[in-house]
């Protein structure tokens, strides 16, 4: 054990102590507050000078009226006159935005409209367009129906639906399914870097043992079982503090860019929403004060357990790690080279891909459903799945099954990768593909 | 006291058989060359005893005790396939290698002190690994072999890669180890630093052993009863039907050498009395076989008899 553990500080000590780790471990803190920060400016900016685009119309239907009148944020309508051909001529000598053409047409049948540009416009403006087009030919049926304007104007409810989850205990809480999705999302797309990035260090460290030949060395004097967990567990060790100390850097840094530009960052809003509880008093008043919707917003970040979230996050970070971890080491120990490797690398990594889409195409939008239920207990999902899960607040007894699971894989799969380690390190020269892979992992001590 | 004790070792892969039923003993205090062509089985022997794979059938005694893990302590092993970690410091790397074997952080600190010393390098414990030469690099893995001064330490082919100078001084230690106390398995190719070195051999060839024992017996046992003379002129005929010409080359001016066999029993000093007789006798030297002549002649898989002719023509 004295080993393992000599093992694991010169894995965590030789890492820690590059100038690389330095760099990445500073430097993207840095970059993602100058990132948000440049894009929060520059949304700002674009906003500001943000101007319409202006659109000719040639209606020839007579049935859209489209003049200023009907000017929204982001279009200005000129109607023209004149015939298409014309319209044409005099489009190509302004640097308007586009020329809209609308013939006769029957309003339950809709067709020839045309829209001629200069320049090929993004899938966003024609969709607007398009649905400015088709809310004027709703108000034509509508009032073809004979169904007046007023009567229309009071069919428009705007519905906001206040989430409330009951709990088993009957507590209700409120919830926003925006801000969990977002919490989902970044941290399933986190444990699903950081356990690529950190079992491929695990695979290099492996193969540079093996190919510097040191590793003969370093055998005869502990058991090739304890170098792996060692190394394993060494490079967790640096996987956690750089994660740790970019948490601290990141928090402090995007609140101070986010500050400069009057935004606060989602923990310092929970801390603030926090201390305001501690005056009790001051909580009524600033719910008086704010409006309902925002008010909803901050309780229910409020009550996102963000420490639940925290301790499922590092569980099932070490977890997947640990897991995918050893199998990258047994691939390192077949293999001479980084190019080699792909050939393995790919097979390995397969199930937490699946895991990766799965957050996108189920976990996301329907975090209960059975596809997620599944994808959140398989031990080679489960990382990046329960993670993006957790905010939605996952059942006791499904954590407890999936925690138990991917405890009981990465044993299995530590087990199984040690086996073939012992007899890949020294192994040089040799071809390798899955059949010899078998054999080593049967081949008796 | 027996240093290491063999008995009966086998291993099996599944397609070939690396070592069949090989036993040895090795003396305490000794140097041992542990011989054989590549491919022989020595490499997966030097495992076994490092306890880097388990043998399949017989065991493993050191210095009186079945092999066990705490033994890793008391063994120093120098691969073949030299390798430290290149990003690492000289420093570093020993004091890490000496605490996987066992060493407290202060004794390996003292013990690394000393040897860089001895080897005067003192000035390299804060150079990386990869900005040694070769040679230097060797260096540090001899030291880093030797620092928790085992009592059996094992060297393969611990010559390559040093230049003649280093190479002599590396000697010079193996045998200062030895004086200390140590016992010392020798596995090469070079026959000529066995024939210096060693006390006790071993031959190994396709995993079986087929020759093991003192240097001196062993050369010994492969005497021809042959002998060198230099003498004038080549007209002389011999003294009787006991001897038996086997070669005769001219030297210079009217010098020849012959080598002459002599029957069973007849001895050098009668050779001698029956020659100064017939001719003029310059000098006069048993011709014994050299390791490298019995492991030339052992491995090509010629019987004893056959290693005889084979000695006495060359």
């Amino acid at each position: 054990m004295n080993k393992v553990w000599l093992i694991i500080q010169r894995e965590f000590l030789t890492r820690v102590r590059k100038k690389s780790f330095l760099i990445t471990t500073i430097i993207v803190p840095l970059i993602i507050p100058v990132i948000i920060g440049g894009l929060v400016f520059i949304m700002l900016k674009e906003a500001e000078s943000a101007k319409p685009d202006t659109v000719m119309v040639v209606d020839e239907s007579g049935k859209f009226d489209l003049d200023s009148t009907k000017n929204t944020k982001r279009f200005h309508f000129i109607p023209l006159q004149v015939p298409l051909e014309q319209a044409k001529k005099a489009y190509n000598e302004t640097k308007d935005f586009a020329l809209l053409y609308v013939p006769e047409f029957d309003i339950n049948k809709p067709e020839g409209l045309t829209i001629y540009t200069q320049e090929n416009p993004s899938i966003e403006k024609i969709g607007d367009l398009e649905s400015i087009l088709a809310d004027r030919v709703r108000d034509l049926k509508l009032q073809e129906f004979k169904i007046d304007k007023e009567v229309l104007q009071n069919l428009k409810t705007n519905i906001n639906l206040k989430q409330i989850n009951l709990t088993e205990t009957g507590e209700e809480k409120t919830s926003n399914a925006l801000i969990l999705n977002g919490i989902g999302f970044v941290l399933g797309i986190l444990i699903y870097i950081f356990v690529l990035v950190y079992g491929i260090q695990i695979m290099q460290g492996v193969i540079d043992e093996k190919t510097s030949k040191v590793v003969e060395v370093i055998v005869s004097s502990v058991k090739p079982f304890q170098l792996m967990l060692g190394k394993i567990i060494g490079i967790a060790g640096v996987g956690v503090l750089q994660f740790l100390i970019w948490i601290v850097l990141t928090t402090f840094l995007s609140s101070g860019v986010l500050g400069y530009f009057g935004l606060k960052t989602p923990q310092k809003q929970a801390m603030e929403q926090v201390e305001k509880k501690v005056k009790d008093e001051d909580v009524k008043k600033a719910m008086s004060q704010a409006s309902p919707q925002i008010n909803e917003i901050m309780k229910s970040i409020n009550e996102i357990p963000f420490t639940k979230i925290a301790f499922v996050f590092i569980f099932y970070f070490l977890g997947g790690y640990l897991l995918y971890g050893a199998l990258f080491a047994a691939v390192g120990s077949a293999v001479e080279s980084m190019q080699e490797s792909q050939q393995f690398q790919f097979p390995i990594t397969m199930p937490l891909l699946v895991g990766y889409l799965g957050l996108f195409m189920f976990i996301l939008r329907d975090p209960h459903g059975p596809v997620s239920f599944w994808l959140s207990i398989i031990p080679f999902t489960a990382p990046v799945a329960m993670v993006g899960r957790i905010a939605f607040d996952v059942p006791l007894w499904q954590l407890a099954l999936s925690m138990t699971l991917l405890i009981g894989g990465f044993l299995l799969t530590t087990w199984i990768a040690g086996r073939i380690y012992r007899v890949g390190i020294l192994m040089t020269g040799t071809k390798v593909n899955w059949r010899v892979l078998a054999k080593w992992f049967m081949l008796r001590e | 006291m027996e240093a290491l004790i063999a008995k009966g070792v086998s291993k099996r892969y599944a397609d070939h058989t690396a070592l069949d039923n090989v036993s040895i003993s090795i003396p305490e205090k000794t140097i041992f060359g542990l011989l054989g062509p590549n491919g022989a089985g020595k490499t997966t022997l030097i495992r076994i005893i490092n306890q880097i794979i388990n043998c399949d059938g017989g065991e493993i005694i050191v210095f009186g005790e079945k092999l066990k893990p705490g033994h890793i302590e008391t063994i120093g092993y120098l691969p073949e396939e030299r390798g430290l970690y290149k990003k690492m410091k000289v420093g570093d790397q020993l004091l890490y290698l000496a605490q996987l074997k066992g060493l407290s952080r202060n004794d390996a600190l003292a013990k690394i002190k000393i040897w860089l010393e001895k080897f005067e390098i003192k000035d390299w414990w804060h150079k990386k690994v990869e900005d040694l030469s070769k040679g230097m690099a060797q260096k540090v893995q001899f030291i880093s072999t030797v620092l928790h001064e085992p009592k059996l330490i094992i060297l393969d082919e611990p010559f390559s890669g040093f230049d003649p100078v280093n190479a002599q001084l590396i000697t010079e230690k193996i045998v200062e180890l030895k004086e200390n106390g140590s016992t010392i398995i020798f596995s090469t190719h070079r026959m000529e630093t066995v024939e210096s070195l060693c006390d006790h051999i071993a031959l190994i060839n396709k995993s079986q052993k087929i020759l093991e024992g003192p240097k001196k017996q062993v050369k010994e046992q492969y005497r021809s009863n042959t002998f060198i003379v230099e003498h004038r002129g080549n007209h002389f005929t011999l003294p009787s039907e006991n001897y038996q010409l086997v070669k005769q080359t001219a030297i210079e001016d009217g010098l020849y050498s012959s080598h002459i066999k002599a029957k069973g029993s007849i001895k050098g000093n009668q050779l001698i009395k029956d020659l100064v007789d017939v001719t003029e006798v310059f000098s006069f030297q048993e011709k014994l076989p050299t390791i490298a002549d019995i492991f030339i002649s052992l491995v090509k898989g010629e019987d004893d008899s056959a290693l005889k002719k084979h000695l006495q023509e060359t």
